[in-house]
């Protein structure tokens, strides 16, 4: 949140509530929960970093806000740093995985049941996502990120398909010896 | 839920494959209600008997045991004839190799079904109009279907499934030949049909079809193995997906 804040501002200079708007704007659907607070909050962050300047302006008023919120030098190092990062977001299956090994050694719970009730949780958020996806208009940003958020789950579907095939043999082995 | 309530109702359903030795229960005493209006997904590997449900369903074969009902009425012990009737009115089929008549225009692939149920020419035309142009081909009503994309051919063929008002609408992979321009398309409509009300069952490998349903069974070796609503669980905002929080 604070380096997107951040890059926003290489732009222009702006206020606080213009960048709550470009934001909602990118994320759509997904950027509803968000509140302006969050942004002030991150705002007041990066300015006690040294990497934003805030300035008081004339407002209008129709508006009466009057901080605007600048990058400093150290802030568009920050942003070309940013820029350049590599990154790749970390799927959490791990935590999954030792759930389902721990479940079978201790006898607690059966990993075919963990794994089919993970699958309704994920097919729900599936559901809702995608009905969000289908409802933007072609080529609108927000859907273009609501479709990465449809194919991540499709790919954690996938890997509980293979994660039942390969419990559910387990399974079988038991009782067959 | 009361029985008249349902659009299609199978109990204790069974179909067998094979002779002696190599038969096989592609079908393993199976229970299942559809009520009006809802959007029912199963999902499966290959050879689960989930196909094979699906022509029970529809009246496209005949079960080994056990009872079909479709709006109200036994079908498994109809006559060849009535079944046929019923299939004609009361059942869209949704193919995943599309099965368009080839010498036949888009148009003409919708209209086939309602002049065999013996609608009239003008009634056929006006109704197929309308479709194609909900499925967003009233442009291309004249084309053959080789002159259109597997999505475009997909689509005639959903416009054709729905030309009769049928009480439900049974597709079998419906998105198994198209890429994901072209399923987006599909599920598009799908996803218009099920705000509608249409009752559908879709046979399906691809979760993005299974979610566009209120409801999803799984099958394993002819059975099933979990029933899981899927609809109404709209209570933790989509911001949470992208970890907006914190």
């Amino acid at each position: 949140m604070q380096d997107a804040v951040l890059a926003m501002l290489a732009k222009e200079p702006s206020h606080g509530y213009h960048l709550h708007a470009r934001l909602r704007r990118s994320l759509g659907p997904l950027g509803e929960s968000m509140n302006r607070g969050q942004i002030y909050v991150t705002l007041a962050r990066l300015e006690r970093a040294g990497l934003v300047v805030c300035e008081r302006a004339d407002g209008l008023p129709e508006r009466p806000e009057r901080k605007v919120y600048a990058l400093t030098p150290a802030g568009q190092q920050r942003v070309a740093a940013w820029l350049a990062e590599v990154g790749w977001p970390k799927p959490d299956l791990a935590e999954f995985h030792l759930k389902l090994a721990a479940a079978a050694a201790a006898r607690l719970a059966d990993p075919v049941e963990l794994v089919a009730a993970q699958r309704r949780e994920l097919l729900r958020r599936l559901r809702e996502v995608q009905q969000a996806a289908l409802a933007e208009p072609a080529g609108s940003g927000a859907g273009l990120l609501l479709e990465g958020v449809v194919l991540r789950l499709q790919a954690d579907l996938r890997w509980l398909d293979a994660c039942e095939r390969a419990w559910s043999k387990v399974d079988d082995e038991v009782e067959d010896g | 839920m009361n029985v008249s309530s349902a659009a299609v109702r199978v109990c204790g359903l069974v179909k067998t494959h094979g002779q002696g030795q190599s038969r096989v229960r592609a079908v393993d005493e199976v229970d299942l209600e559809v009520p009006q209006g809802q959007m029912l997904a199963v999902m499966g590997p290959s050879g689960c008997g989930k196909s094979t449900l699906l022509h029970l369903l529809g009246g496209l074969e005949r079960p080994t045991g056990g009872e079909v009902w479709v709006a109200g009425r036994r079908i498994d012990t109809l006559s060849e004839r009535a079944l046929a009737r019923l299939r004609r009115q009361s059942v869209g089929y949704i193919f995943q190799a599309f099965h368009l008549v080839e010498e036949l225009s888009a148009a003409e692939n919708v209209e086939l079904p309602a002049l065999l149920a013996g609608r009239s020419r003008r009634q056929a035309r006006r109704r197929a109009s309308l479709l194609l142009e909900r499925v967003g081909l009233a442009a291309r009503a004249r084309h053959l279907p080789s002159q259109l994309s597997g999505g475009q051919r997909q689509r005639v063929a959903v416009a054709r499934a729905l030309v009769n008002d049928p009480l439900v609408v049974l597709a079998d992979e419906p998105t198994g030949n198209l890429g994901t321009a072209a399923t987006l398309d599909v599920l598009r409509i799908f996803e218009e049909l099920r705000s509608t009300g249409q009752t559908f069952v879709i046979v399906t490998h691809d979760e993005r079809v299974a979610a566009t349903a209120d409801r999803l069974v799984s099958m394993r070796d002819g059975m099933f193995v979990d029933d899981t609503r899927l609809s109404g669980s709209h209570t933790r905002g989509l911001g949470g997906l992208i970890g907006l929080e914190g």
